[in-house]
């Protein structure tokens, strides 16, 4: 097992809004190794996006508010709680030592500089360079990333990128001051299904040439189970399984992502089997969560996941679920 | 059940949007987003349409409603030719082709009441007693797996999923034997979205539908569809039965999109082998001389800069766009998926 440089604990992250206080992250732990591909897969509202945002000090407060936890991250600096950090400690660590790409590259990129511009600045501001070496270090990032041209297209503007170069802009930011974790929000999602490949292919290249560790977070878990080496399920803002991704798909084993997987049709199937559908529909996240959130659309579901709230237990080399029945044996577990 | 009678008949369909400059909007262009498509689609059948944005798939599908005029090409609907009719004659028989929309959001009439938007349709083409109106609206609701009692509701108090089973319900109202489904469930969580395909099936069966399914999400277009067309840049690029598009893609373009989209197995992705395409789609305002797929074509060679090829069945029931497809052609590229 390698180092580890972030462990989430127990996070909570919660919106105080006109409607009530809607409970987007119920108690989220995971941790990510060095170097380490790990997917954070689930549908909308499931937390996933607050998660990664309380993590960077990236929720806005008001309405948001991370109530408690910890987010210890093992960067050049020592170890410190990100949730502890002062905003301009938390700036450092932000595009400094993680880098992020967001799912709509457009309305992240200032329209009004140009590409390299936007590169160059992290580079003077986080590592200090001169704005002669920043503009040959963006460059050769842009390069990186496989911009043809890289020279010309340094002074261009975002509006004169397509969507998928304007992605590979963000990506050139993410990595610029060579981070330690890349955090990855739907970046593929706006994208079509050939640039997506090209995409995911370029991450891919990124961890074998740098060695960065990526959270990729998505709804699609087709779309990570070549790239993620983990792969943890979200749903009402809870985590409902976290394993390995052979085991993941081999042997799930809590029914929402046995219901995700079966929802999916495969490309490589002959026949066209009838889909397997969640009946329902996903929590309301103004409830505050008392019993099992998946409970209601649960086909396995039994008198105890409505009384409480299932822990997170181990039931494999590196799985956790967090299900009172168990799938194996057929029956609800024990104790 | 698919059965030999031709339902819709496409031929050289175009649709070209002008692109004007100017106070007295002088025409200086015109996007081609369709550009001279065939074919056909038989009675029962879902005829899946599929391609990257901006390829012109949902624009045929308006066209083929008559909901864009089309630029030129022929539309036979039961053998009436849709392009020629007069608008009268086409509103009588809009109840039989109906669409389903994309954004569950935006189709819906926020002012208006689940059994308004239902009725709506009946109100306008129909003599229906007020009575008869509320018992087919609550049928309707049945039928797409929705509770009765929900017609007094908005449609903000649904979900994604919920409202595109209105969508369905309302497109449904006029007992229609075709439906048009633009991207129904590409603004669905995975999870809702095998809802909405089961539901579509179901009825598919139950009320003898013919669909034309329109969809950028090559795995889902291949689970339900019957027959694919694959469409780039206005152009069908290739178009045959679902298992003969995924056995045997003929054309470079099919090929790499088929090894482009991602299969939810970790072992089999890991060994797959995939062809990433270099660069992006042309602007069809201004599509490259020749085959539309030149500028990333892996495989392109003097003639595919010069002459477009021409559309024909290489195979029986296997038409393709492609020079390099020579007939009773077997693909030797690795693209298995």
């Amino acid at each position: 097992m390698g180092q580890l440089i972030l462990e989430v604990k127990d996070l909570v992250t919660k919106f105080y809004t006109l409607e009530g206080i809607v409970h987007a992250v119920n108690g989220v732990s995971f941790d990510l190794e060095e170097g380490e591909a790990l997917a954070i897969v689930g549908e909308s509202g499931s937390g996933k996006s607050v998660t990664v945002m309380s993590i960077l000090g990236l929720i806005p407060s008001p309405p948001g508010k991370v109530e408690s936890g910890h987010a210890y991250f093992a960067g050049k600096y020592g170890r410190c709680d990100l949730l502890k950090l002062t905003p301009a400690e938390l700036r450092n660590v932000r595009g400094g030592q993680i880098g992020f790409v967001f799912q709509d590259p457009i309305s992240s990129l200032n329209p009004l500089l140009t590409v390299g511009e936007q590169i160059s600045e992290s580079l003077v501001k986080h590592l200090g360079m001169s704005s002669e070496e920043a503009k040959k270090k963006t460059t050769k990032l842009l390069e990186q990333v496989g911009i043809p041209v890289p020279k010309i297209r340094y002074n261009n503007y975002p509006h004169q990128f397509s969507g998928g170069m304007r992605q590979r802009v963000m990506i050139a930011i993410a990595i610029a001051c060579n981070p330690a974790i890349i955090i990855a929000d739907e970046p593929t999602t706006a994208l079509d299904v050939t640039i997506q490949a090209q995409i995911v292919d370029l991450f891919q290249r990124l961890r074998n040439v740098i060695g960065v560790a990526v959270i990729w977070i998505t709804h699609n878990l087709s779309v990570v189970a070549g790239f993620a080496e983990r792969v943890l399920v979200m749903y009402g803002g809870r985590v409902v399984e976290i394993a390995r991704v052979d085991d993941l798909f081999a042997r799930p084993q809590h029914p929402y992502t046995i219901g995700l997987i079966g929802a999916m049709p495969r490309l490589d199937a002959r026949e066209s089997k009838r889909l397997v559908s969640i009946e329902g529909t996903p929590p309301d996240m103004l409830i505050p969560i008392i019993h099992c959130p998946f409970a209601p659309r649960c086909s396995y579901a039994f008198e105890r996941c409505w009384q409480e709230i299932p822990p997170l237990i181990t039931v494999g080399e590196q799985h956790r679920t967090s299900c009172f029945y168990d799938l194996d044996k057929r029956r609800p577990r024990d104790g | 059940m698919v059965e030999n009678k031709v339902l819709l008949r496409v031929e050289n369909l175009k649709k070209y949007f002008p692109i004007t400059r100017g106070l007295l909007g002088r025409r200086v262009g015109a996007v081609r987003a369709v550009d001279g498509i065939s074919f056909d689609i038989k009675q029962g059948e879902t005829l899946g349409l599929v391609g990257e944005s901006g390829c012109g798939k949902s624009t045929t599908g308006r066209a083929i409603l008559q909901l864009h005029k089309p630029t030129s090409g022929n539309v036979f609907f039961e053998n009436v030719n849709l392009t020629k009719i007069s608008a009268e004659e086409l509103r009588k028989l809009r109840p039989k082709m109906q669409m389903i929309f994309q954004d569950p959001y935006t189709s819906l009439n926020p002012r208006h009441s689940v059994g308004k938007i239902i009725a709506e349709p009946m109100v306008i083409h129909g003599v229906m007693s007020s009575q008869q109106l509320k018992n087919r609206v609550a049928q309707l609701l049945e039928l797409v797996g929705m509770n009765p009692n929900f017609v007094r509701r908005y449609p903000h108090e649904f979900s994604g999923g919920q409202r595109q089973r209105i969508g369905i319900a309302r497109a449904l109202s006029l007992n229609p034997s075709f439906i048009v489904c633009d991207e129904p469930i590409s603004s669905l969580d995975v999870s809702i979205q095998a809802q909405v395909v089961n539901l579509l099936q179901d009825l598919q069966e139950k009320l003898g539908l013919t669909y034309l399914f329109i969809a950028h999400d090559l795995s889902m277009v291949k689970h339900i569809s019957h027959r694919i067309a694959v469409m780039y840049l206005g152009k069908i690029v290739e178009f045959t039965g679902r298992n003969a598009l995924f056995d045997n893609p003929l054309h470079p373009y099919t090929q790499s999109l088929i090894s482009a989209v991602p299969v939810p197995d970790p072992q089999v992705e890991r060994k797959r082998h995939r062809i990433i395409l270099e660069g992006e789609v042309p602007s069809p305002a201004n599509p490259p001389k020749g085959c539309v797929f030149n500028t990333r074509c892996p495989l392109a060679i003097d003639i595919c800069f010069e002459t477009p090829p021409e559309y024909r069945e290489v195979q029986p029931e296997h038409f393709v766009a492609c020079h390099l497809v020579k007939e009773s052609d077997q693909n030797n590229l690795d693209c298995e998926p």
